[in-house]
């Protein structure tokens, strides 16, 4: 392999695991933007998606399901189900503290996450095949590979570009793309920049802040509905605990960026990728200190620009 | 009259009462043995299986034990090393238990641990005490023999001086060695350590890697992984670059084996993939499936596997069949001889006594049990080396060959 091929292969999973972080560091920062709060059953809610997308695919055949069923049939429930749940969650759980200190809605948080990986668990337990028959509810559970194993650039190449990474691109690049438009040329979106801004004067103009904080959650649950679909599908493996450690990846991203800000959330996902792709693919015993240079990283960022690296250029939130 | 009437009378209501009382207290006596286990977190299927073989055991004495002509009930506790927080043992709740344990008088024997990081909290706690712990599954050998592990050890988990603890498995220094040699006639060449930076993984891993040198393997590469990781794409890309030919893991099902097959498989790295004892669990295949195991993976266990075993090893596994409608999983057969082990010493002892039942234990010898004729030694090891290596067929454990013969 040579330096080139190693910079290119490098990217290749550093970009894919940094746009799968991207997504779920999204709902995060959007959240925070319009509410000020850190959503932390953000992961779990993507967790449960996975453990859906997995009960579905085990309801319709397992390994034997074609792609081209699987793909449609997954982004249309499964985002529609983390959207849904993200929505109960704000209802449920944050509007009645709204007005409480920080402090509350952020114990109330955490207590909904615990929620969240407990019924993951249970759910892991159900007598279903892809389950392993329930025998072991605590275990990782192999997602089938829908894919396949090929390489797209030839078997002889020493690059591996696999159809997943490709999908992964598809799928959070196009989304991406939208929802800037969404927010920076839509009505809603503009209410929902007027939220983040000042609530009080965005009520004073006539816009209904309720229904955006809920449209909020409804759009940071279908992303990450989105990625529990390419999460499973790209890992090939799912977990109770996951959502903790994607949630903690995708949180550190959108403090890297500047929370609140969208563009800073990506930018900071695929730095964390990136990172941890050369800590852990190419330097000499790396993937133990990854945790170390990527949270090294984010206090090196916090000491020089406390709002993170887009956080105070620009100051508009959402 | 009347006091002497009171007094009669209360001499024969305290003698019938005397007698009720004292007929009860001999009846509720009892033996306690206990367990701790993971019980929280992906072991739990593998713990589930080790206390229905402890309880196979017990079941067997009807839950009484004649100990020097006094009848005993048998009870038996199952309890947890392992916290919700985090999903596996817990040094806090592993200590709390040995404490627990120390305290009961009727607690006689401690069985466990799962982990050998587990092992190391309670060992000296119950050597003070002079307590006998037997592990059905710490395959450190630190924990029991000098000059292989840390500086300090084993005298650091001996603090009264003399043995408390024994373990019915073979340690990590011959799973490491039957190992490499396995990897040599599976034909590897140059071989990859990877471990998950426990104590067990971490250990065995070095095992494997001198043992490998040892033999002419040659060792392309060596690295500590994050257990917890999301997947392992981008370390695959470091394996490709050292071209192994095998892969050696030393880490269990919870750090991450399952994750590392399944990366090894969509990475397009042919290289096969051997691990542990801690791979031999129902977990790995729930978390890997089964293409990424049929004939990759390659699995050293300190034992016979369940369908191999033959004589009081087969009755065992054909006794579990039948109660528990479900196959054992590995370590179940090693907590039933751990149970049927020590209720032996308590026979020989031929005393309810902590220090008499310590001392019976160590003079087990060519113990006749379900695993075979075996001995502890003067470290508390059992004299057991043979080992088995297997791998997955249609998404089930296959036996391949019987190791260190």
């Amino acid at each position: 392999m040579t330096t080139t091929e190693l910079i290119i292969q490098l990217l290749i999973t550093g970009l894919a695991n940094g746009l799968i972080i991207a997504l779920i560091a999204l709902g995060y920062t959007m959240v925070y933007g319009i509410i000020e709060l850190i959503n932390f059953a953000h992961g779990d809610v993507m967790m449960l998606g996975c453990f859906l997308a997995l009960t579905i695919v085990g309801l319709c055949g397992g390994e034997q399901l074609s792609p081209w069923i699987a793909l449609p049939l997954l982004f249309l429930t499964v985002p529609f189900f983390t959207a849904g749940l993200n929505w109960s969650v704000e209802k449920l759980a944050y509007k009645p503290i709204r007005e409480a200190p920080k402090l509350t809605a952020l114990v109330s948080a955490i207590g909904v996450s615990f929620v969240f990986i407990n019924i993951g668990m249970f759910w892991g337990g159900l007598p279903m095949d892809v389950f392993g028959g329930g025998g072991s509810a605590a275990s990782a559970k192999s997602f089938p590979d829908l894919f396949g194993w090929s390489n797209l650039l030839g078997e002889q190449s020493a690059v591996l570009l696999t159809p997943r990474d490709v999908m992964v691109a598809a799928v959070t690049i196009p989304l991406m793309i939208g929802l800037t438009f969404f927010i920076n040329r839509t009505r809603m979106g503009t209410a929902m920049r007027a939220v983040a801004q000042n609530p009080t004067a965005a009520k004073l103009m006539g816009i209904d802040v309720d229904r955006v904080i809920g449209l909020t959650f409804i759009i940071g649950g279908a992303l990450a509905g989105v990625a529990s679909v390419i999460t499973a599908l790209y890992t090939g493996s799912i977990h109770f605990q996951m959502g903790y450690r994607n949630g903690m990846d995708a949180f550190t991203a959108a403090v890297l960026g500047g929370i609140g800000n969208l563009p800073g959330a990506v930018l900071g996902a695929l730095l964390i990728g990136l990172v941890r792709a050369v800590m852990e693919g190419y330097v000499p015993n790396g993937g133990q200190w990854s945790n170390t240079v990527v949270f090294a990283l984010l206090i090196l960022v916090l000491v020089f620009r406390p709002n993170g690296i887009l956080g105070s250029r620009v100051r508009e939130k959402v | 009259m009347r006091s002497w009437m009171t007094s009669t009378m209360r001499l024969l209501v305290g003698s019938a009462l005397g007698t009720i009382f004292g007929s009860a207290l001999i009846a509720v006596d009892t033996i306690t043995i206990v367990s701790s286990l993971p019980r929280t977190g992906s072991a739990n299927a593998q713990t589930t299986s080790m206390v229905n073989g402890i309880k196979m055991a017990l079941d067997e004495y009807q839950r009484t034990l004649t100990v020097g002509g006094t009848n005993y009930s048998l009870t038996y506790e199952d309890w947890d090393d392992a916290s919700p927080e985090r999903g596996a043992w817990d040094p806090a709740v592993e200590a709390a238990n040995a404490d627990k344990a120390i305290r009961n008088p009727d607690v006689m024997v401690y069985i466990g641990t799962y982990n050998s990081g587990a092992a190391k909290i309670a060992m000296p706690k119950l050597n003070q005490a002079g307590l006998a712990m037997i592990s059905p599954a710490n395959t450190w050998p630190g924990l029991t023999k000098p000059n292989v592990g840390e500086a300090n050890e084993p005298t650091v988990y001996r603090p009264s001086g003399s043995i408390n603890y024994f373990r019915v498995v073979p340690a990590d220094d011959i799973q490491g060695a039957v190992g490499a040699a396995w990897a040599k006639e599976l034909g590897a060449k140059r071989v990859f350590v990877l471990h998950d930076r426990e104590l067990y993984g971490q250990g065995i891993a070095k095992m494997f890697q001198q043992n490998a040198e040892k033999l002419g393997l040659t060792v392309v590469g060596t690295e500590g992984i994050d257990g917890k990781s999301g997947n392992y794409k981008s370390l695959i890309n470091k394996l490709r670059l050292a071209r192994p030919d095998l892969v050696y893991f030393g880490g269990t099902t919870e750090t991450g084996a399952g994750q590392l097959a399944k990366d090894m498989q969509s990475g397009g790295l042919t290289a096969k993939l051997m691990g542990p004892d801690a791979f031999y669990n129902s977990a790995l295949i729930n978390a890997a499936g089964n293409a990424a195991l049929e004939n990759r993976v390659f699995i050293t266990f300190g034992g016979i596997p369940p369908e191999q075993q033959t004589g009081k090893g087969k009755a065992f596994v054909d006794a579990y069949r039948t109660v528990y409608k479900i196959e054992p999983e590995g370590y179940a057969i090693y907590a039933y001889e751990c149970t049927k082990v020590a209720l032996d010493a308590m026979v020989r002892a031929g005393k309810k006594d902590r220090a008499a039942i310590l001392q019976a234990l160590r003079e087990t010898k060519n113990y006749d049990g379900a695993l075979g004729k075996w001995s502890f030694d003067d470290n508390g090891d059992t004299t057991l080396a043979l080992m088995s290596g297997n791998t997955v067929v249609n998404g089930a454990f296959s036996f391949v060959k019987l190791l260190g013969q």
